[in-house]
């Protein structure tokens, strides 16, 4: 998920200016270094995030209590959440659209570049804080650790943490900030910045999902903002917006957090579309299979996102109206993703497919997501959610819909574009590997957690019923599997970013490719476009581009 | 208004603009949160969701309808945070829609300190709750216990004839929650009167 090229490769575009370390990389406002920036950031966080799942599950790989203590447990799940979602999914998608759109609408760099240095140089300092009651517990033994009340930070549970509420909080106000402003960005950049004969319907997919995301970001960000506000005046200051004895209702918080919550899913897995929507017409050497139609499903997930989020509260004692209209509507939702997985299986049908790591990784992404997708249809059946609510079943639905859904398509968008950012081939051999064994070992994880939650282990809780051992023994192996193929990525990435070993790569790199990412050298220059491609409609995207 | 010629001064009241749409935007969302909690009440009370009770109603119905018998159960519990014993006198009895019924509670103060409860009502299935109306009810005050004391506690109902012929239970549940600022309020209080010296 990270690379940068050599300095020296990078400095040769530099045609006038050197800049100094600090100014290049602190004060930048580059687009391509700024998307850098962001990947680099989300692979730390992606090892951080995943070390504190590892914590988890070697707790999980026998019964009893044996590693660490039952509230320990509890923050590793809780922060293990927060740190992925927040600081690796959302920035590498952020970076992956900070690289790639200004390249691919043929535009010189990001519309507010300024505002896009300071929304990267907030997350640094937003997860020091959410990490620091953590830090302070676990190296120094200082204070009681992070938030333990889980991601979701519902009411009154979560206001039972001590002061690390306060830190959450404002971590959580600091990465809303920085999200609202890289969507802004994104925003800005495509509907004022495409160059002259880029028409909307003729951009890449991957901006396409990007734009709807950077409108959901800036319709939802606000409230979680709002709703952690209402936590924090009820921790700290004597109000009762969630307090049943002040008059407050703690279930208004699950519909204010869910109403943010279920937008933020399709945030993390919108962009993903996109990604795979790249890949597969390259590889499989034939234009995107209904591109309207990939566009137009993407604006009615993003919609419908809107009028689903009490499907996360099934149980919380709702009317049997709202449970009925809940269950449809999120029932809904598969019709446009049915259209999307049947658009990317259409593309690839009687097409000429090769099997590079990229396409590997878009393939491993469809037929997985799509098992994610399927558990999420049974979550959403009223009477079903009940026997699977708050199990491990929900855990094995949202990981597949996750790790083999976003995290696969940013490693897939990374070995796709990462000799286009660096100029080296990466490692093939090496990226096969990472490939198999992470396929093999994710579904070792999370295929036995299905299950695990059919039969009634409860997610969130450190210790289980003899019953559960075996399975969780199989998806312990899988996850410590999981966890050390990460290493190769690691590796992968190091070799091309910072070693600068491998092939050269040629300007189109894949012999499918299409866009106008790929007319530019590889690596690019520092700045590209300063004036405005030519565009041959025939270079462009894999699109219908004959309207 | 004329656009300035001053391009300076355009700019500069283009970006004044701006900021004043965006600090009204800010005004806006922190009133709009501060007002969820009587919205989300308002909403609850009109549509009967989340076991919101109906409004408190003084006038007698002018029909009993005696050709139905509803049966209404009730149930009293106390949050973790009181150690009060709270239950209802009866478990549950039939009532016919329209007439005045009322029921008792008791609870006694099992805590050696003097507390404020607040109880919270919930009317379950949730069709009913709208047609459940109190007309007298300990939840609609604070109610203060003296360590070791306990008081019966009277609410008075009305089921509105109009109720769904589906319904023929309803629960009636309460939840006594411990009321912390008015708790400190009566230990100030207490600590002045016990112990004038101090």
């Amino acid at each position: 998920m990270a690379e940068h090229a050599t300095h020296d490769t990078h400095d040769e575009h530099h045609d006038d200016h050197q800049q100094s370390f600090f100014m290049r990389w602190f004060c930048s406002t580059n687009h391509k270094d700024i998307g850098t920036l962001y990947l680099l950031f989300s692979l730390v966080m992606f090892f951080i995030g995943g070390f504190m799942a590892l914590v988890i599950r070697a707790e999980l790989f026998v019964p009893g209590l044996q590693l660490v203590h039952p509230e320990f447990f509890n923050q590793m799940t809780t922060m293990h959440a927060l740190v992925m979602i927040f600081g690796a999914v959302m920035p590498a998608f952020v970076g992956l659209a900070n690289w790639m759109i200004p390249m691919m609408v043929g535009a010189p760099d990001m519309a507010l570049p300024r505002m896009n240095n300071w929304s990267f140089w907030i997350l640094p300092f937003a997860f020091t804080m959410l990490l620091l009651p953590l830090i302070q517990y676990a190296f120094f033994g200082v204070g009681a650790g992070g938030p333990a009340g889980g991601w979701t930070l519902y009411p009154p549970l979560s206001l039972q943490g001590g002061n690390n509420v306060a830190f959450t909080i404002f971590a959580i106000h600091m990465m809303g900030v920085s999200s609202i402003m890289g969507a802004i960005n994104v925003i800005a950049t495509i509907l004022n910045m495409r160059a002259p004969g880029m028409d909307l319907l003729k951009m890449p997919v991957f901006c396409w999902t990007w734009l709807i995301t950077a409108f959901l970001l800036i319709a939802v960000m606000p409230v979680l903002a709002g709703a952690v506000t209402m936590l924090l005046t009820d921790k700290f200051f004597l109000t009762s917006f969630f307090n049943a004895a002040g008059g407050g209702d703690p279930v208004m918080f699950q519909h204010i957090f869910w109403f943010f919550g279920h937008p933020e899913v399709y945030i993390m897995i919108l962009p993903a579309f996109g990604i795979v929507s790249e890949i597969i017409p390259t590889f499989a050497r034939k234009p995107l299979f209904g591109y309207q139609a990939m566009v137009y499903a993407t604006a009615s997930i993003a919609f419908l996102s809107f009028i689903v989020w009490a499907h996360h509260m099934f149980t919380v004692g709702m009317p049997l109206g709202g449970e009925l209209f809940f269950m449809y509507a999120t029932m809904l939702i598969a019709v446009p993703t049915g259209v999307k997985v049947f658009n990317w299986v259409s593309t690839m049908w009687k097409s000429s497919m090769t099997f590079e790591t990229p396409m590997l990784f878009a393939v491993g992404f469809v037929i997985l997501f799509t098992i994610g997708g399927f558990s999420g249809l049974m979550l959403a059946i009223v009477p079903a959610d009940f026997q699977y609510h708050d199990t491990y079943f929900v855990v094995a639905h949202f990981h597949y819909v996750l790790v083999t859904g976003a995290i696969y398509s940013i490693m897939a968008a990374t070995y796709y574009w990462l000799p286009k950012w660096t100029g080296v081939m990466y490692n093939e051999a090496l990226g096969k590997w990472h490939f198999w064994l992470s396929t093999i070992f994710v579904n070792v994880l999370f295929f036995p957690q299905h299950f695990l939650g059919l039969a009634g282990m409860p997610r969130r809780i450190p210790d289980y019923n003899v019953a559960f051992a075996d399975f969780n023994l199989i998806s312990s192996i899988g996850a410590f599997g999981f966890g050390l193929a990460q290493l190769i990525f690691a590796w992968i990435v190091i070799q091309c970013a910072f070693l600068g070993r491998g092939a050269k790569a040629t300007d189109h790199v894949w012999e499918g490719s299409k866009g106008l990412e790929w007319t530019l050298s590889s690596p690019p220059p520092h700045h590209s476009f300063s004036t405005p491609p030519v565009i041959n409609d025939k270079d462009l995207a894999h699109g219908d581009v004959t309207h | 208004m004329n656009p300035p010629t001053d391009p300076q001064a355009a700019v500069s009241a283009n970006n004044r603009r701006v900021v004043k749409r965006a600090l009204l935007a800010c005004a806006g969302a922190f009133f709009f949160c501060f007002s969820l909690i009587p919205i989300y009440t308002i909403y609850c009370e009109i549509t009967g969701v989340n076991g919101k009770t109906g409004q408190i109603s003084g006038e007698q119905p002018v029909l009993v309808d005696t050709s139905r018998t509803i049966t209404v159960q009730f149930d009293g519990t106390s949050h973790s945070s009181l150690p009060w014993q709270f239950k209802p006198e009866v478990r549950e009895m039939k009532v016919h829609p329209g007439e005045l019924s009322s029921a008792l509670f008791y609870a006694q103060n099992l805590d050696k300190q003097t507390l404020v409860g607040q109880a919270v009502p919930s009317v379950a299935p949730n069709v009913a709750s709208i047609y459940f109306n109190k007309t007298e009810c300990f939840c609609f005050t604070e109610q203060l216990l003296e360590p070791g004391e306990q008081r019966e506690m009277p609410v008075r109902f009305v089921i509105d004839p109009d109720i769904p012929a589906s319904v023929k239970t309803v629960t009636l549940s309460y939840t006594f929650f411990l009321n912390e600022l008015a708790t400190q309020r009566v230990a100030k209080e207490h600590s002045v009167t016990d112990n004038p010296a101090s």
